[in-house]
Order: C-alpha cells, then sequence, then structure tokens
C-alpha cells in the first residue's frame, strides 16, 4: 500500500469565483509545496481545464481525478469524481443539457476562462456556471454512480449550498461515499454540531479558489490513485484505509 | 380553519390520497425552502409552503406532524417521494403559483405564522 495525501476540491480560473492565480502550473506547485501527491480538479458545473492541469503535472508525480462539483436542483453542492476524461466528458453533456442557458455578468460574477497546460488563455465559458443544473441530487447520485464516479456532498455544513442546510439530512436512501467539510470546523465539532452525519465518512477540503486555501489532509492508504481505490479507502476495506491528518 | 378550505381557496391540486380534510384543522403556516430551517420553525399541525419537492420533506413533515406540505410553482416530487408520504399519512398539495403567492392567500384567509 501506498500512502496518498490528497486535495479533492480545487477550482480553477474556469469558475467565476476563484482567483486569477488558479491556472494548471500554479496548481500543481502549491499541491506539490504540500507535499500532496493526489488533486481533483472540481470546477463549478464544469470540466474544461482538467485536461490542462493533468498536463501541468506530468513527470511531477502528482496525479490528477478529473471532477466538478456540481450543483443540484435542491442548491446542494456535490464533489462528482471520476477516473478518467471520458467519464467526465459524459457526465458533462448531462449537466450541459441541464445547465440554464444565463448569460456570465463578468463584471459581477468573475471570469470564467478556459486555459493550456502553461495557463495561457485559450477561450471564455459565456454560460454562467454559478447556477443549479436542473437535476435531483438522486438523480445526480444515480449518473455518477453509474459512470464509476465517486459522489462527496460538498461542504455539508455551509449554510450556502450545504447539503445539511438545504435538505436537512442525507438523503437515507443515496449511499454516499462520504461527506466533506469546511476547512472552517473539526470533524468532532461537526459532529456534535450535526449528529446527523454520524456513520459517514467525513473527508476535508480547502475548498481551494486561492493558491493559499490549500488544504490537502486527506490521507489514503491504497495501492493506487483510483476511484475505486478511495471507495475501498473511505470504507475501510481490504486493507485499505482513510484518515484526516490534523490540520489544525 | 382546516385543511379542505385551504385547499379550495388557494386551488390546489392534491398530490397524495384523498382524506377527509374538512376535519384536518391547520393552525399555523411557514414558509422556507431550507429543511433544517424547517425542521426548527415549522408547528405541528401547521401548513408549510415550499418549491422544495426533494424526498427529504416527506421526513421533515412526518416528523413535525405537519397538517400538510404546499408545493409551489408545480415542482414535481418523484413518485417514490408520493409513495412515501401516503406510506407516512403526509398529505402533498400542489400550486402552480410561487411561495409568495400562497403565503399571502394564507394570510389573507387570517392563516397566522408559526411562532416558534
Amino acid at each position: 500500500m501506498k500512502s496518498f495525501l490528497a486535495e479533492l476540491h480545487i477550482h480553477t480560473v474556469l469558475s467565476p469565483c476563484a482567483g486569477v492565480e488558479m491556472i494548471p502550473p500554479l496548481i500543481v506547485q502549491a499541491a506539490l509545496d504540500h507535499n500532496l501527491n493526489l488533486i481533483a480538479i472540481t470546477d463549478h458545473n464544469a470540466s474544461g481545464n482538467i485536461q490542462a492541469v493533468m498536463g501541468a503535472a506530468e513527470g511531477t508525480g502528482l496525479s490528477v481525478l478529473p471532477g466538478m462539483e456540481l450543483q443540484t436542483e435542491e442548491e446542494v453542492h456535490v464533489l462528482c469524481l471520476f477516473d478518467t476524461l471520458e467519464q467526465i466528458k459524459s457526465f458533462q453533456s448531462l449537466v450541459d443539457d441541464k445547465l440554464p442557458e444565463i448569460k456570465n455578468n463578468i463584471d459581477y460574477f468573475g471570469e470564467q476562462f478556459i486555459v493550456d497546460k502553461t495557463g495561457d488563455f485559450i477561450r471564455r465559458e459565456e454560460r454562467l456556471l454559478l447556477n443549479s443544473v436542473q437535476i435531483s441530487i438522486d438523480e445526480a447520485y444515480q449518473a455518477v454512480t453509474d459512470l464509476g464516479g465517486l459522489f462527496i456532498p460538498a461542504h455539508v455544513n455551509r449554510q450556502a449550498y450545504g447539503l445539511i442546510y438545504n435538505l436537512g439530512f442525507a438523503p437515507p436512501e443515496l449511499d454516499l461515499d462520504a461527506l466533506e467539510i469546511s476547512r472552517h470546523i473539526t470533524p468532532e465539532e461537526a459532529a456534535k454540531q450535526y449528529p446527523q452525519i454520524e456513520g459517514y465518512p467525513l473527508i476535508q477540503s480547502g475548498d481551494v479558489h486561492y493558491l493559499e486555501d490549500m488544504l490537502g489532509i486527506n490521507q489514503f492508504r491504497i495501492e493506487k490513485p483510483t476511484i475505486s481505490e478511495l471507495k475501498q479507502a473511505l470504507k475501510g476495506q481490504n486493507g485499505r484505509s482513510f484518515v484526516l491528518k490534523s490540520g489544525f | 380553519m382546516n385543511l379542505d378550505q385551504i385547499i379550495k381557496e388557494l386551488d390546489l391540486t392534491l398530490l397524495t390520497e384523498p382524506k377527509d380534510f374538512s376535519a384536518v384543522e391547520v393552525n399555523s403556516g411557514y414558509c422556507s425552502d431550507l429543511l433544517s430551517c424547517v425542521m426548527t420553525g415549522a408547528e405541528p399541525g401547521g401548513v408549510w409552503i415550499t418549491l422544495m419537492a426533494h424526498g427529504n420533506i416527506v421526513a421533515v413533515a412526518a416528523l413535525l406532524d405537519l397538517a400538510a406540505i404546499i408545493i409551489t410553482e408545480d415542482a414535481q416530487p418523484e413518485q417514490d417521494t408520493l409513495a412515501k408520504a401516503n406510506e407516512k399519512g403526509v398529505t402533498i398539495l400542489s400550486c402552480p403559483k410561487p411561495n409568495y403567492f400562497a403565503v399571502g392567500k394564507l394570510w389573507e384567509m387570517g392563516l397566522p405564522a408559526a411562532e416558534k
């Protein structure tokens, strides 16, 4: 088994709310500076910069998982993580069909840039990404699971777009892989404050919108950085394991 | 005020099984789309106005023993949600208009706000 230290919630300049420094080479450098060897790129309802980050990470030893921070019709944010670009592409086409056709207002929301692996501008995403995709959390769970992905409701303790506030509790019919808590709370505080999350593995992320947000305290003992291995680690199966390194 | 009067006045569509709604007294109203707020804000015997149609609404309504959920803007719960509601005895009503309209009508009818 190998040890993987992971940050699984990173935005790029494609997310209008992310800082201008969130370009592939700087993301990769920041991850390496934190001694991470696994990251996931998770822009809001989008995946256009993942390949560029993978390109920037080539030869560095850093593994990059394709992901997305989906906003469901219940206004719940969920990390959807996959193994391959083909999988995220399939998921993206489902999302594109159900994302309202509203143009981004750059002055208000910020720029949505697609860049190459050096961070150079390729094009603007014109459609506003900060919006609810018109699929329910249950439908999204099914789609991600069918594609072989990981489905982790994001920052469940946050009042904005958090599962606990919007839906009260995790829908019991969904076999959720884990829940993510934000950096503003310890797992112990979260368990005390939100008894409804008991029993779910908790990952913790920096929800990285600026390089300084990089947290990287999810420690996996797995054979290789794949979704299947991460799932087993979160469940503590087959000798795989997962712990949160104390971030406080 | 009973639930039958509310259904008629707001011209609501019943999504769950029929009951004798004239025998269901309604004591208050509460409106929010955040289930965590509803869990602490709505009152037993009240109606809850929301456009949230996710299945978790049934558990919240059953927990609080609400008289009914009024789902606005024609948001459609899934069949599983309605089946679960019938099983738990939760009444779900549908209103094509937005929350503001439903709340305004209920206020006009004299239904007070939940006070918690």
